[in-house]
């Protein structure tokens, strides 16, 4: 499966994913602006902050109690489809998912 | 001269070559490193690659596409052996020289070896690179006897691992507590008990004073005349040591660490050096710190690397730290040395609390078990200089972001 990263400004790159690996991991390794991902993904630090293309949100696993909790201590704008995306990982049963980067990451 | 030569793909190297390329940087980037690897995680290597649950692959943090996008030259297995600071240029042992503008000394630390007899024997590990943990990780299924020496964290996360694969394990620390440089005397307790709980031996003030051998390979620790354990596989997690030689070579200004500004300058105004190789005078801590954390490896590099790039901006972080042990997390925030006076928030029973530390009736650091929320909370009041009372910490319905003047804020938006 892919990810499709989107920045503010529209520009956008499509990755693949390793089974097991993370939205926010492979964000990393390539070297895609705007998420940081300091702790790992351990939830720890919420700086991979995304927004999931509304019409998937309800395609993927669901945030649980914790990342919920780090979701409400972010400092950019949190919306409904506010994802942590250390927390969403290969494989999906999605093709190509598609996420926003906050403009405040950017 | 032009160009950026980087000792170490270390986490605070690699932060620095990213931060100042995306600052604005075009000269040439060369990021040396010993290690064969792609820059990789360090953390997981104490928990989930022990425990086989993440491999090599999976720990990967930055690659060749990272290095290629960014125009990076990543040279791995090769070590810098000097630094020739008249003619700005780094020896190779390759014996290639690389010609800086801009240098960046990047080497992490190392761990402190034992010196006791007995310490050269097989089966006497330690853990900090990819290559320990690979070693490590295949020792410990052979193994059925371990003891760990040393209850810090590389002790403690190496001991939680070990026994959840089902192994022996005993842990001998020379100290009256667990984790003593990181953490309260109540936050040593709760480790100690969680521990134990989980079937690890930890014996507090034992010292080790040989261990001994039969045919070149570990049997047994002695602690004093009376105590000898047994042991197939010894993990010592002593604490560690600037990589700071190659500096001290070059005669850059070092104090168990390379002395740098808050903008990761050494006495070389050429020179810059990041992570865990440097000393700086921390304004949480109130003096000389050197700190071994991925926080600060990032946050120091990424002040590095700006700096480098003519854009300055000084490294002032919340010194920040965590740790994983069985089910549950310890994050820390601040510098708790020193405390005079603590207040408790959460349950201490149920294993979710934070305690808060005050210095001189300031806030000077937060120790969460299993609260994330009052972590973030806690950044933000130390960042912010705020201190809530032992009362509104105690208080479960206090919001601290009433002290941060966000709550109207909040609820406007």
């Amino acid at each position: 499966m892919h990810v499709k990263f989107v920045q503010p400004d529209g520009a956008a790159a499509a990755l693949a994913m390793e089974s097991g690996a993370s939205v926010m991991i492979t964000a990393v390794r390539n070297g895609i602006r705007g998420i940081d991902g300091e702790c790992g993904g351990c939830l720890d630090c919420a700086t991979c902050h995304v927004y999931v293309e509304e019409s998937q949100y309800g395609n993927i696993p669901a945030p649980t109690a914790d990342e919920l909790e780090l979701l409400g201590t972010i400092t950019g704008l949190r919306r409904p489809n506010s994802r942590l995306s250390c927390q969403i990982k290969a494989p999906l049963a999605i093709d190509t998912l598609v996420v926003h980067i906050p403009e405040s990451q950017a | 001269m032009s160009g950026l030569v980087v000792i170490g793909a270390s986490y605070a190297g690699i932060q620095a070559v990213l931060s100042a390329r995306d600052a604005g940087y075009c000269e040439t980037i060369s990021v040396i490193s010993d290690e064969t690897w792609l820059p990789y995680q360090r953390p997981p290597l104490s928990k989930e690659f022990l425990l086989g649950r993440q491999n090599e692959a999976a720990l990967t943090l930055r690659n060749s596409a990272f290095f290629t996008s960014r125009k990076i030259d990543l040279l791995l297995g090769i070590r810098a052996t000097e630094i020739d600071r008249d003619a700005q240029r780094v020896l190779l042992s390759d014996r290639a020289t690389l010609t800086f503008g801009k240098l960046l000394i990047a080497t992490g630390s190392c761990a402190r070896r034992l010196s006791a007899p007995g310490a050269d024997l097989d089966g006497v590990c330690y853990l900090r690179s990819m290559d320990d943990a690979i070693e490590l990780r295949s020792r410990l299924q052979e193994a059925a006897e371990i003891v760990i020496v040393g209850g810090g964290f590389i002790g403690l996360e190496v001991a939680a691992s070990a026994s959840q694969l089902g192994k022996r394990v005993t842990l001998i620390e020379s100290g009256p507590r667990l984790l003593m440089r990181a953490v309260s005397p109540i936050v040593s307790e709760f480790l100690l008990a969680m521990h134990r709980k989980h079937g690890v031996d930890v014996r507090l003030g034992e010292n080790l004073v040989s261990i001994e051998g039969r045919n070149g390979k570990v049997v047994s620790v002695n602690c004093g005349q009376t105590c000898r354990i047994g042991a197939d596989l010894v993990v010592v997690g002593i604490g560690g040591l600037a990589n700071s030689r190659i500096a001290e070579a070059a005669q850059l200004l070092c104090r168990d660490g390379i002395v740098v500004d808050d903008c990761a300058q050494t006495s070389d105004p050429r020179i810059y050096a990041a992570g865990d190789c440097t000393i700086h005078d921390n304004v949480f801590a109130e003096g000389w710190l050197r700190l071994e954390s991925v926080q600060h490896a990032q946050d120091q590099g990424k002040a590095a690397g700006l700096a480098i790039a003519g854009r300055s901006s000084p490294y002032v972080s919340v010194p920040r730290f965590w740790s994983d042990q069985y089910a549950s997390k310890l994050q820390i925030a601040g510098i708790s040395a020193g405390f005079d006076a603590h207040a408790v928030r959460g349950s201490i029973e149920e294993g979710k609390f934070s305690l808060f530390y005050y210095k001189g009736g300031r806030l000077v650091a937060v120790d969460s078990l299993d609260r994330s929320g009052d972590q973030m909370a806690a950044r933000k009041l130390l960042a912010g200089r705020l201190t809530p009372s032992p009362e509104q910490v105690a208080d479960p319905s206090f919001d601290f972001r009433s002290l941060m003047g966000l709550a109207s804020e909040t609820n406007a938006s």
